[in-house]
């Protein structure tokens, strides 16, 4: 009996240490993770921390522009294959500007990148 | 005078017919060879001797390589490393021309958008064909984030592919507009010089103190620009290979 206590004692001592240290694992895991994201995207936004403002403004702007642009320039031609004018412009200038606010966050870091890994 | 007089492109002798059209060795294909050679001729003399106390060439090509390699495993990991060579290319190439156009009298190749938007397209069809022979129609699986409602998702799914389809427009933009803005700028700042000269004489030539001071800090700029232009570029090189290996999980 004592002997069963004490075996139970001791077999639950290690599952208390494992569970212990599985946490601690884990927070160093997310510790580590946070660290990770932190220095990339320390690396990503590198270039924006070290220029002028006026290069990061222009870099961002290019993103929201160039959105907009190809978003019209598609619904033109859709417009012009299709025949449904104006729609298509109508959409996809919408849908453009919507692509551009996105890259602009994802350059601007944000929003996570669109791989969201594990 | 004339600030956009140094984009022109001159023929110097043609090479062959492409069709109907004549093909010739240009300023900027002088350039770009220019380029090719001091980068074949840096990197094969640095890694010629391989001592293990480099010798200064060599400890400049393995800084090079260094920062290459470091920028692409941090963003596309170790398994992106099979592009090294890709983006090493075009990183070191970039930088070389957007370095020799600071040069005086040298033509800046990278200002033209025809070149940075190859460069662009390259890098977007390698994503897209290494993608999906690598993924198959999994790569597709970029396109669709994940824990968005099934009734918004046709509107997300198609601002991912526009957004998609833009990249290699921004991607070329960025480095063409900012080579050309700066050129353009350095030029405008040594016309005031001419220009004040000629109009006021001596106190003109006085006065143009300041513009050549701001030339001397804009060169300063440029020479920062140049390099960080590179770098942008070459790091959303490795950010779009990085998408190719590994899409949305």
């Amino acid at each position: 009996m004592a002997d069963d206590t004490r075996g139970n004692g001791e077999r639950k001592e290690p599952p208390a240490d494992e569970a212990q240290l599985s946490a601690r694992l884990q927070r160093l895991g997310d510790r580590l993770a946070e660290a990770n994201r932190s220095s990339d995207q320390r690396t990503g936004s590198r270039p924006a921390a070290d220029t002028s403002g006026f290069a990061r403004g222009f870099r961002l702007s290019t993103e929201l522009v160039v959105g907009v642009l190809v978003g019209g320039a598609i619904g033109w031609l859709l417009d012009r294959w299709l025949g449904i004018s104006p729609w298509g412009l109508i959409v996809l200038l919408l849908l453009g500007f919507a692509a551009g606010v996105l890259n602009l966050m994802r350059a601007a870091g944000v929003m996570p990148e669109r791989h969201l890994d594990q | 005078m004339d600030p956009i007089h140094q984009f022109q492109i001159v023929n110097f002798f043609p090479l062959f017919k492409l069709g109907k059209a004549d093909i010739y060795f240009t300023n900027s294909a002088l350039f770009m060879f220019i380029a090719v050679i001091g980068l074949t001729l840096f990197m094969v003399g640095g890694t010629a001797a391989k001592r293990t106390v480099p010798s200064r060439l060599q400890s400049a090509a393995e800084l090079t390589y260094e920062f290459a390699a470091n920028m692409l495993r941090s963003t596309a990991g170790h398994e992106g490393m099979r592009f090294f060579p890709f983006v090493f290319t075009i990183f070191m190439f970039v930088l070389v021309l957007n370095m020799l156009g600071l040069v005086p009298f040298a033509f800046t190749v990278t200002s033209h958008i025809v070149i940075t938007a190859v460069l662009a397209l390259t890098v977007f069809f390698t994503v897209l064909i290494y993608g999906l022979a690598r993924h198959g129609l999994h790569f597709f699986n970029l396109f669709v984030p994940k824990g968005v409602p099934v009734y918004i998702l046709p509107m997300i799914v198609a601002i991912e592919i526009l957004s998609f389809i833009s990249r290699p427009i921004s991607h070329s933009v960025r480095l063409f507009a900012n080579m050309l803005a700066g050129h353009i700028a350095l030029k405008v700042f040594a016309g005031f010089i001419i220009l004040l000269g000629s109009a006021l004489g001596v106190v003109g030539w006085i006065g143009g103190i300041l513009p050549f001071a701001m030339i001397i800090a804009l060169t300063a700029l440029e020479m920062l620009v140049a390099f960080l232009q590179a770098y942008v570029f070459a790091i959303l090189t490795c950010i779009y290979l990085n998408d190719a290996i590994h899409p949305g999980h």
